[in-house]
């Protein structure tokens, strides 16, 4: 295949040429026939009783159709969470109902506890300000460890706010205990991983269809993974069997994980469909998205690292208080635990690991998981209590970072949080690293920005992470209710060209343009004869979608298996063609030929005999060509990389300015290097705005300070500086086909620390005995520090 | 409701609108033209961004009723004659400069403003002209890079690839 | 958004006319209005746009050296057209974004009066004249706290005349999620004294830091001002800044504007 097409190439992208032109086809661009829209009315208050809800005003308004309220709701079940998490006592975690519309009680700003349906989108609002909700307003619980400790609850049926004390892993508790405390020196650190809002810059938007003749639904989503919202809804929320719901997911614009999860709106609408038996559709405003969509990260921790007195890692403690908000989001029992406590070894030989996590309930969004999903807490809580190690003991941060590397030849390595690492060179990407960060002249950088005023900083990190989520046989032992397979079809059609149908989604990660690069290089065809078919549950085989950079590594690993079966079934056509038998037919470069001879057949021949099967030998071999598989890996994917930052300080107004930033990755083998270092800049984006710029607040009444971009900062352009990225280390996974790794997240999890790091660094080479400052970095909390 | 008429991508259109309608909902509702999008209720993401009487605006902020008798383009009158990707639009597809695509119609049009008076802008002057542009995906950078190629200036030390 | 009239007049009498309905208002630019709207938390019955009234736009210089800029005039149109005021230029090609400049307009934002917006600190730092349609109010007297102005219901601002000053400069501290100013100084030196307004900081809207132009009268440098500390009690303090720090931010602009305006 050549390399300007096939596996390796740098392929524009072929899905450009629609958004370009502003023909994408998002959810909200949907427009059907007879619709209607429903509009919710929210709580104002961050917890409270629902008294009464007077929806009589409400109907009697212009255009309106039906007004919905939690009464509507009871006998349906509630959207769960999707793995279960036991504490360190084995009780299972606490799991209250989290209903369609709120019933009894509200339990955030946002929650909404009626709908309204009307003929326009403005008389369902103005309809919903006549719903009259006597809404006892009760004491907000916002702070997690007056939450723990406080006798009011979130969920007064279950007479905790905690959900869960989880250890990991409980049995090496005590030796991590002695560890700490016979250790030469111990660094502690306390900090915050703040609370993000997503933002994915498409808001939220749902349409249900529904066709009362065959008793059947449509629901157009903005979701991540359209099989999974339907499983839920059908197995867990509304019951409409699987086999009357097509959930279609078009073009997305973008998720993070946001749209990862099954929401109320999601439900409701159907709901409303099959009982107006008119379409009614829903898109958020942005301030409802701030409201609602599931938040990320808010985790506070103490990290514990111990040290020998050569300065190799003994061990890593952590106690986190990690908030799930006021219901379990879907991934918001296992983001915080699994995905977060098996990633404590980082890059590191380290015998002793000890995670502790307690989830806690709080009148606030539910947080789930967003870009990183937990594997950016733990580099953070990791890559900061590292450094402030290094300046505790004089060390330089790199050098002790090297020193306590996994080594390349240490690989398959179990670390003592339990992952299996498969293959990885942590010292030949900082070696990368260092060569990009030009360490040499930062001195002289130095030099510059102090005359004109500056300080300037330099900081590191390392980062490993878990992807290609996962393994289903592992992730059930721990406590997954589904499991995390991938699917494709591939549908040769009789002219040669190919469908291409599969279970990820695609919404912003180019998987129309990488995926037929698989094909193309795999089956020898023009990647232009390529159609890639995701997003429809009517099309597509059962698939869980596109999150934890797994789309690659295990949809893509699906792709490869259901080639391989193509090329195994053309061989059999072939040899028939070729009067020879399938062992001695090879296939290469798109052309059949019996091993020893001259005798070949092209693959588009061998696809026209599948489908017109005259002299064919029915008894032997099916018409057609089209093969479906399904791939579950035996093991994560190790990403890795280290990344380096140098930042300038305002010291008159603690403004920090990112002057150089360089990210060295390790992502295995590559299929489109474009698309790769747009993923990493993406990340990088996102990690630099939560170090830098990006903090959602809720004040102690629980009332959302940062609700909208007038309050919420978002990365804007001027506040990134270009970047070089670096994927020349490529260990390839020895798990998948591919052997890729996933580089969706990586961006997210090392930019952070890298940034909090040199910021650190910058003070302290002014003189400042700072050693910690929590995320965000604003002007005012740099000044704060510097002023204390 | 009012009566409006204005000049979209030169043609004339004409609808019935009430003095609340917006433009952008006037855009999307009644001419179909999906391409403008709505990502915030502030006035800040851009994703709606077109040009009124050949000056960039956000279509979120302004009523329809607003731009009567205006000459309006939008991300669906870009293109060449041909229906092919205009220069700027093609450097973002050869640069790399969207994933998703939600905010790149506004991209677009926030570029194209710039590049009418600024042939040749530094990447300091393209990210400040972005200022009203929020993109989620791609950290501006291909962006950026796509900018500066549609203008002709070389992009080879902008990043590997 | 609750609904609305929509009426666009094409003269400054007709305007009038219009506003004098019930609940009317005038509607300029829209940047601000606009999104108010949206939240519902605004609702005149008819809403009266002035963005159509050529006589309330542009820019002239008048014989006595002032400048006078129509209140229809957009922020980009101000940038691009008033190179004898530096500190003015500076000020309109910050506000916002580039689509915000080419709709918001220097009227709007003086009646509107947020306490984070750029304009007010100019008008009052430069002692300009509101012109509106029934009488002039110098600025010392227009802003009177936070969204609060001297203008009377349905008075517009026909324009705003600028007395030009010999050295001027706007320092400008963005709060980083809006874009309005955390802290903004405008400076103002004439022949005879220097005017000193700060928008952003204070509880109160925009105000005059007298102290600090007392001592910038007696010696124009950056050093005259080292020693203040300008009491946090007053100041906005909320999720972006603290009192203290917006105080402490207020003297770093107001000494950077000094030193850009020398």
């Amino acid at each position: 295949m050549p390399k300007d097409s096939g596996i390796g190439a740098a392929t524009r992208r072929r899905e450009d040429a629609r958004f370009l032109l502003g023909s994408g086809r998002y959810s909200d661009d949907i427009v059907l026939l007879n619709q209607t829209y429903a509009v919710f009315a929210r709580s104002e208050v961050a917890n409270g009783i629902i008294k009464t809800i007077n929806t009589s005003e409400a109907e009697k308004m212009p255009g309106v159709i039906a007004v919905f309220t939690g009464d509507d709701f009871v006998d349906v079940g509630g959207n769960p969470a999707g793995w279960l998490i036991n504490s360190r006592d084995g009780e299972p975690m606490k799991e209250p109902k989290r209903p369609v519309l709120a019933h009894g009680k509200v339990r955030h700003v946002g929650d909404a506890y009626a709908a309204v349906i009307a003929e326009t989108e403005q008389q369902a609002r103005d309809a919903a300000e006549k719903i009259n909700a006597d809404i006892m307003e009760l004491p907000a619980i916002i702070d997690m460890t007056s939450a723990l400790s406080g006798s009011n609850y979130v969920h007064d049926e279950i007479e905790t706010n905690q959900c869960f004390d989880w250890g990991w892993i409980e049995d090496n508790r005590e030796a991590t205990d002695n560890a700490i405390k016979n250790a030469h020196h111990v660094t502690t650190l306390e900090l915050t991983n703040n609370r993000l809002v997503p933002n994915a810059m498409e808001p939220r938007c749902s349409i249900a269809d529904y066709n009362a003749a065959n008793d059947d639904y449509t629901l157009y989503t903005t979701s991540q993974n359209p099989h999974l919202t339907r499983l839920l809804i059908s197995a867990f929320v509304l019951g409409i069997p699987e086999n009357k719901l097509t959930v279609v997911s078009p073009d997305v614009g973008g998720g993070f994980g946001s749209k990862i999860y099954h929401y109320g709106e999601e439900a409701l609408v159907l709901a409303a469909a099959k009982r107006i038996k008119r379409p009614v559709r829903w898109t958020a405003s942005r301030s409802e998205s701030f409201m609602t969509d599931a938040h990320g990260r808010d985790h506070v921790t103490k990290i514990e690292l111990a040290l020998d007195k050569d300065n190799n890692f003994l061990a890593f403690r952590t106690e986190t208080m990690a908030n799930v908000g006021a219901y379990l989001s879907n991934f918001s029992t296992v983001t915080p635990t699994i995905l977060h406590g098996t990633l404590m070894a980082g890059n590191y030989s380290v015998p002793n690991i000890y995670v502790n996590v307690k989830a806690v309930f709080t009148n606030t969004a539910p947080v789930d998981a967003y870009r990183g999903a937990g594997r950016p807490e733990a580099t953070y809580s990791l890559e900061r209590v590292i450094d402030k190690a290094a300046l505790e003991l004089n060390l330089d941060p790199i050098a002790l970072r090297r020193q306590n590397f996994i080594k390349s030849d240490q690989f398959p390595y179990v670390t003592a949080a339990g992952l299996n690492y498969d293959v990885g060179d942590y010292d030949a990407i900082m070696d990368r690293l260092e060569h990009h960060a030009d360490i040499k002249g930062f001195a002289e950088r130095k030099k510059i920005s102090e005359k004109q005023g500056k300080l300037r900083g330099f900081g590191v990190n390392s980062y490993i992470e878990a992807c290609g989520i996962a393994p289903s046989n592992l992730i059930g032992t721990l406590g997954a209710r589904v499991g995390l397979y991938d699917a494709a079809t591939i549908r040769v059609n009789a002219t040669g060209n190919i469908s291409v149908m599969v279970g990820a989604h695609s919404h912003g990660q180019g998987h129309e343009t990488a995926f037929p690069q698989i094909v193309a290089d795999m089956l020898g065809v023009d990647p232009n004869n390529v159609e890639i078919v995701h997003g429809d549950t009517s099309k597509i085989p059962f698939g869980m979608g596109t999150y934890g950079s797994r789309s690659l590594a295990v949809c893509g690993s699906a792709i490869v298996r259901g080639i391989e079966k193509i090329i195994a079934k053309g061989k059999k056509i072939a040899a028939h063609m070729m009067e020879s038998t399938e062992d001695n037919v090879d296939f290469e470069d798109g052309v059949f030929s019996v091993r020893g001879t001259n005798k070949t057949v092209s693959f588009g021949d061998v696809a026209l005999k599948a489908y017109i099967p005259h002299n064919f030998p029915i008894e032997d071999i099916e018409p057609g060509l089209e093969e479906t598989a399904f791939y579950d890996p035996q093991n994560f994917t190790y990403p890795a990389g280290a990344y380096a930052c140098e930042v300038e300080v305002d010291p008159n107004t603690g403004k920090v300015s990112i002057e150089r930033f360089a990210a060295a990755d390790d992502f295995g083998n590559i299929i489109n290097p474009m698309i790769v270092e747009g993923q990493v800049h993406g990340g990088l984006a996102q990690g630099i705005g939560q170090a830098l710029l990006e903090g959602c607040v809720y004040n102690d009444d629980g009332q959302l300070i940062s609700g909208s971009y007038m309050d919420y900062t978002m990365p804007r352009a001027a506040d990134l500086p270009s970047f070089v990225v670096d994927h020349t280390v490529q260990t390839p996974s020895t798990d998948n086909p591919l052997g890729v790794k996933g580089c969706g997240e990586a961006g997210a999890i090392g930019s952070p620390p890298t940034v909090v790091n040199a910021v650190i660094n910058a003070l302290r080479s002014a003189g400042h005995d700072i050693t910690h400052i929590d995320m965000p970095l604003t002007p005012a909390r740099v000044w704060a520090a510097m002023n204390n | 409701m009012s009566n409006v008429t204005m000049t979209v991508n030169g043609k004339t259109v004409s609808g019935s609108v009430e003095g609340r309608t917006l433009l952008v909902e006037f855009i999307r509702n009644d001419l179909h033209l999906t391409g403008t999008h709505v990502g915030c209720d502030t006035s800040q993401c851009g994703a709606c961004a077109v040009h009124v009487d050949g000056k960039l605006a956000k279509a979120c902020t302004m009523f329809a009723l607003e731009a009567n008798g205006s000459e309006v383009s939008t991300i669906e009158g870009q293109a060449n004659e041909d229906g092919s990707l205009n220069v700027i639009q093609q450097a973002f597809k050869d640069h790399h400069g969207l994933q998703c695509g939600f905010c790149t119609p506004g991209m677009v049009m926030a570029a194209a403003d710039l590049l009418k008076t600024n042939s040749k802008p530094t990447e300091l002057e393209i990210r400040e002209h972005l200022e009203g542009n929020i993109c989620r995906c791609t950290g501006y950078h291909n962006i950026v890079k796509a900018i500066l190629a549609a203008s002709g200036q070389d992009v080879s030390n902008i990043a590997a690839e | 958004m609750y609904n609305f009239e929509f009426k666009q007049p094409k003269t400054i009498s007709e305007a009038l006319n219009a506003l004098k309905s019930d609940e009317a208002e005038a509607l300029a630019g829209g940047q601000t209005l606009i999104p108010t709207m949206k939240q519902r938390l605004a609702s005149p019955a008819t809403l009266v746009s002035l963005s159509k009234i050529s006589e309330m736009r542009g820019i002239c210089k008048n014989d006595d050296g002032s400048i006078s800029i129509g209140g229809g005039t957009t922020h980009a149109d101000v940038a691009a057209n008033s190179n004898i005021f530096p500190g003015l230029v500076t000020l309109a090609e910050n506000i916002g974004d580039p689509a915000v400049r080419n709709r918001g307009t220097i009227g709007g934002s003086l009646a509107n009066n947020d306490p984070a917006a750029c304009y007010p600190a100019a008008a009052l730092s430069a002692g300009a004249t509101i012109v509106t349609d029934s009488r002039e109010i110098s600025a010392d007297d227009f802003f009177q706290g936070m969204f609060e102005t001297a203008l009377e219901e349905s008075e517009i601002i026909l324009s705003v005349r600028f007395p030009v000053p010999s050295l001027s400069s706007y320092q400008k501290f963005v709060q980083p999620a809006s874009r309005f100013a955390m802290v903004g100084v405008f400076l103002s030196k004439f022949e005879n004294e220097t005017r000193v307004a700060i928008t952003g900081a204070s509880e109160e809207g925009v105000f005059r830091w007298k102290e600090a132009e007392r001592a910038l009268n007696e010696d124009f440098s950056e050093g005259s001002i080292t020693d203040f500390v300008l009491e946090p009690s007053g100041m906005i303090g909320d999720i972006h800044a603290s009192k203290e720090y917006r105080a402490h931010l207020v003297k770093v602009m107001t000494k950077r504007a000094v030193k850009s305006a020398s």
